[in-house]
């Protein structure tokens, strides 16, 4: 008799540990750019714009990530 | 009947999955299967967005209503916060676009959250191509008319001071950069953040229903108001994060225009 039987599918743990990365990425931008904006207010539009291209790099790895744990 | 070791295992309980997001024909026999209710959803979205924005610029006054109060504080926020932040002199040119998607985007997010719709299009993920695909050709469309055809692609391929015995390299990693990760990951963001935050809401609802509805036992019971009660938490939460995903699907944007159109320094 098995107790407990866990269904589903291991690419859901994967595409997890593969969000850890991005995560810690992202977290570290926005981190400096409240850092930045800390430091000097008025230079927030221009960190604002780079950190939006920053988190969007960063944040296409969890985004393939998530295509391919339901695609393959 | 045997008792799983988790309450939702013993059987009868169905958990929601992808299959909920499949439509089929609203009035089957009648229409076709794509008529379903993502597409309906869409379509009354951008009607009243061109609605409320027809509505919101007729008779404006100096002394502003509330109502047109309102209309300007939407339509600054997007013409100074996003628009002349991101693309300085020449940001007339594309505020009508931008201004359009980020109140298409706002509207169908929060859909989701409305009552009697309950569902956000976006996520299904054709809904999300479609707009990335539109993005694509106006930053794509607005390189090709300023730089014409061969200049845009010198301009896009290849980045400033690389060595030529880099170029093999770089040429091929720019062009898959600029021309097909960014729409893709611009839909597939957007799709992901409204797919993920539907499931939970729907994992909470209909686990919450099913325990609230087992007999003789009040621990499940509790526990079904306590997960539907967080559901309407989370929905909390979806209203701000389809906020800040018409918010960033619209800066993205209009940042990739910038890129395609900014002089070189």
């Amino acid at each position: 008799m098995s107790l407990l039987e866990i269904s589903g599918n291991l690419n859901m743990i994967g595409y997890a540990i593969a969000t850890i990365a991005p995560a810690l990425g992202v977290a570290w931008i926005f981190a400096s750019v409240i850092n930045g904006t800390a430091r000097q207010p008025e230079a927030r539009g221009a960190m604002m714009s780079t950190a939006f291209i920053g988190f969007a790099v960063v944040e296409a790895l969890a985004i393939i990530a998530i295509a391919l744990a339901f695609v393959l | 009947m045997t008792l799983g070791l988790l309450p939702l295992e013993t059987g009868d309980y169905t958990p929601p999955g992808t299959k909920d997001f499949l439509w089929y024909s609203l009035m089957p026999g009648d229409l076709p299967d794509w008529v379903n209710k993502p597409l309906v959803q869409a379509i009354i979205g951008a009607l009243l967005v061109i609605i409320l924005w027809v509505i919101a610029s007729r008779k404006l006054k100096v002394q502003p209503s509330k109502g047109q109060f309102f209309a300007e504080y939407m339509y600054e926020f997007v013409r100074n916060g996003i628009a002349r932040d991101i693309l300085h002199a020449d940001f007339r040119k594309y505020l009508p676009y931008l201004l359009g998607l980020f109140s298409f985007l706002l509207v169908n997010n929060w859909f989701g959250q409305f009552f009697l719709f309950m569902y956000p299009a976006f996520s299904n993920v054709g809904f999300a191509y479609g707009l990335a695909i539109l993005s694509w050709l106006v930053y794509v469309g607005a390189g090709f008319a300023k730089w014409g055809f061969g200049g845009f692609l010198k301009k896009a391929l290849i980045p400033d001071g690389v060595p030529a015995y880099l170029l093999p390299l770089v040429i091929p990693l720019e062009f898959l950069a600029t021309f097909i990760t960014r729409p893709i990951t611009l839909a597939l963001r957007l799709f992901a953040n409204l797919f993920a935050g539907h499931l939970v809401v729907m994992v909470f609802a209909i686990g919450g229903g099913w325990l609230l509805s087992q007999q003789d036992n009040l621990f499940y019971n509790i526990s079904g108001g306590v997960s539907i009660l967080f559901s309407i938490i989370i929905m909390l939460l979806e209203l701000f994060i389809g906020a800040l995903q018409a918010y960033i699907f619209t800066v993205l944007t209009a940042q990739y225009v910038s890129t395609s159109i900014a002089e070189a320094h």
